[in-house]
């Protein structure tokens, strides 16, 4: 059964199937991207009746049960960065892509064992209401804000990104212009969802949206193992003579083997991505969802179990779709390979003269605009929380905002976020997106983790340190990252045509996260001030038994 | 210093009428209940996250400068490599297991005796 598959596949006539199949059954793509943006609309409006204090607007009134978080916590993880950027980096590079997987999946056990419960049970809205705690307000939560927005604009580039490449190939757009209107269609809707459902109508959101895309990668994976009757040896062998590599398709060390110095980026990235997730903005947010502590245990547990059935069925659509395809018609396709997985489901349906091959294109295309959607309101919504309730409520207002004050503020901070991540995503149309969330994961554990696990754990921890860790993680890994060569100096890069890198990594964890670790230690015991011991009384007793929990 | 403003108590109708004064954490803090609640969850916590970063690494090192051993076929075209990736998965899940059933046993019951002492103004 292996030749037909192998005989279908040529450059060159795949394009055209693709385009054939896009201009006869575009009606259908579209009823299925404007089904799943109606539906949306509807919940946000709804939820929107519903949303009247600041505990509503940031928190969904903390009255989502474990399970429904765990979904919508999957939701916003897994990205388009996972669904296309993993499926892309996999059918490309093969084993060397199954690390994302591994690293997005580990991760998880930071935030289960160290960071979850304690943050529920000793913060109200922000990542910055538990760095804070202990510590002067102003200068901390303007730090804890200013992480938040930078680390969330990195994300929300990789989804802008991912959102342009996909709809214009599914639409068949091929105008710049068109493309960037697709761009801003997302950021409109975004900041619709946003500033009236609140995170009550995003955690929705999140919650269909991850039963679709768990409902349509589960679809795809079966067909997919439905034609090598599940027999996944075959479907590795196949992919790897297909690949033009051979055996190596199947070992580590064909995107990142070649040199000393990307064996580095390998280590690098590994590391980030480990550290990452437990400090991400956007995530850390979503534990205030849940009425207490053991609801946020147990929403890690059902994210832990979602998250990881899903990717491994990415390593079936990764590996199905390079047995599939011919690298290079990925490539002609999206030369960072993120549309991948749906050319794989317009393979595995048939091909494109198929209706099936039409069908799966556009459930799978409607299930990843979702994906996109759906992460990127979950993003602005953590950026502008963070801005109205750390940086406007308390530091500029000092504290005497009144509720109605902050939310509004969070209202308009949306509006900027949306607008701001759209000129961005414009620029990053062909970087690999799931390289660009990696990024994204480098600036969170470099910024974000050590002052966290710092706050949380270590008694003598002051002010100077959570200001050296923030400011000195944040300022490295962006630096690192803008001489680098995602930024410059490669055909691969933002900008290819001009060269002032000098930092040789692609991804700057290795440097930025010890950095961030030691600054955290530096400063404190540099500094002259005492910490405050009854602050950190009341931070540990409130973090490990829930007394006064918000 | 940190006497700024007191952390987020704005709005304070959602709080417990009973929000514990510092010295009631100092005091609970320094308690030998409390000690134990610490002591059973940062002896479980860390050692675990140290070693499961450290099995992570050791994965991530040898993909990197073993080559030859992750490449070895076990089965038809299940490698080295690809077993020690689902082994991941394996470890992540069974680590979640087994954190959740020691929080469950030794954690919770400790950590919500002291709370409703606390809240109860005790």
């Amino acid at each position: 059964m292996s030749q037909p598959v192998f005989q279908a596949v040529q450059a060159a006539e795949t394009t055209v199937l693709a385009d054939s199949a896009v201009s006869e059954h575009q009606p259908l793509i579209i009823t299925l991207f404007g089904l799943f943006v109606l539906a949306t609309l509807g919940i946000t409006v709804w939820a929107g009746k519903q949303t009247k204090s600041a505990a509503d607007f940031y928190a969904g009134g903390r009255q989502f049960t474990g399970f429904q978080n765990g979904l919508a916590i999957s939701g916003d993880y897994m990205s388009a960065a996972s669904f296309l950027g993993i499926a892309g980096a996999i059918a490309l590079f093969g084993y060397d892509g199954f690390l994302y997987s591994i690293g997005f999946l580990v991760a998880w056990l930071v935030a289960l064992l160290l960071v979850a419960e304690p943050l529920r049970n000793s913060g109200r809205f922000t990542m910055g209401d538990v760095l804070a705690y202990r510590m002067r307000q102003r200068p901390v939560r303007t730090a804890a804000g200013a992480s938040t927005i930078v680390v969330s604009i990195f994300y929300l580039l990789a989804q802008m990104a991912g959102a342009g490449v996909l709809v214009s190939l599914l639409l068949g757009i091929t105008t710049e212009e068109g493309k960037i209107g697709v761009v801003a269609l997302v950021g409109v809707l975004m900041i619709v969802y946003v500033t009236i459902g609140g995170m009550k109508g995003t955690t929705w959101v999140q919650m269909v949206k991850a039963v679709l895309l768990i409902g349509g990668t589960l679809l795809i994976t079966f067909l997919i193992l439905l034609k090598f009757n599940f027999n996944v040896s075959d479907l590795l062998g196949m992919a790897a003579d297909n690949s033009g590599h051979g055996a190596a398709f199947l070992e580590p060390g064909l995107k990142y083997g070649a040199t000393p110095t990307s064996k580095l980026d390998f280590l690098s990235l590994g590391i980030a991505l480990v550290l990452g997730t437990a400090g991400l903005p956007h995530i850390l947010i979503r534990f205030y969802t849940v009425p207490t502590a053991k609801a946020a245990r147990k929403s890690v547990n059902w994210a832990i179990g979602i998250i990881g059935a899903f990717y491994l069925m990415t390593i079936v659509l990764g590996f199905g779709a390079a047995a599939l395809l011919k690298p290079d018609v990925i490539t002609a396709s999206n030369k960072a390979g993120n549309t991948a997985a749906p050319l794989a489901a317009l393979e595995i349906g048939g091909g494109g003269d198929s209706t099936g091959g039409a069908i799966l294109l556009a459930v799978i295309s409607a299930v990843a605009f979702a994906t996109i959607l759906a992460v990127v309101a979950g993003l602005t919504l953590a950026s502008s929380s963070s801005f109205a309730h750390d940086i406007y409520a308390n530091v500029i207002r000092r504290g005497e905002a009144t509720e109605k004050e902050e939310v509004r503020a969070a209202r308009w901070a949306t509006v900027c976020i949306g607008i701001v991540s759209i000129a961005l995503g414009a620029l990053a149309r062909d970087l690999n997106v799931a390289g660009l969330v990696a990024l994204a994961f480098a600036v969170a554990a470099s910024a974000n983790l050590p002052t966290i696990l710092y706050s949380l754990f270590w008694k003598r921890f002051t002010t100077q340190g959570a200001l050296w860790s923030i400011y000195g993680g944040l300022g490295s890994s962006v630096l690192l990252v803008l001489f680098s060569p995602v930024v410059s100096g490669k055909p691969t890069s933002m900008f290819p045509d001009v060269d002032f890198h000098w930092f040789p990594l692609e991804n700057p964890g290795l440097i930025s996260i010890p950095l961030g670790f030691l600054l955290g230690w530096l400063g404190t015991v540099l500094s002259k001030e005492k910490p405050d011991i009854g602050k950190y009384a009341e931070l540990e007793v409130r973090s490990l038994t829930g007394t006064g929990a918000h | 210093m940190a006497t700024d403003a007191p952390p987020p108590s704005k709005g304070g109708s959602q709080n417990s009428p009973e929000t514990p004064t510092t010295e009631a954490f100092v005091e609970v803090q320094k308690g030998a209940e409390f000690g134990e609640l610490r002591r059973s969850h940062r002896s479980f916590a860390f050692p675990l996250t140290i070693a499961f970063i450290a099995w992570y690494l050791l994965y991530v090192l040898l993909s990197n400068y073993a080559g030859g051993f992750m490449g070895t076929k076990l089965f038809g075209n299940i490698n080295v490599a690809l077993v020690f990736g689902l082994l991941q998965f394996v470890s992540t899940f069974v680590i979640a297991w087994l954190y959740s059933r020691h929080a469950a046993a030794k954690l919770d019951p400790k950590a919500e005796a002291i709370k409703s002492r606390m809240e109860a103004g005790a």
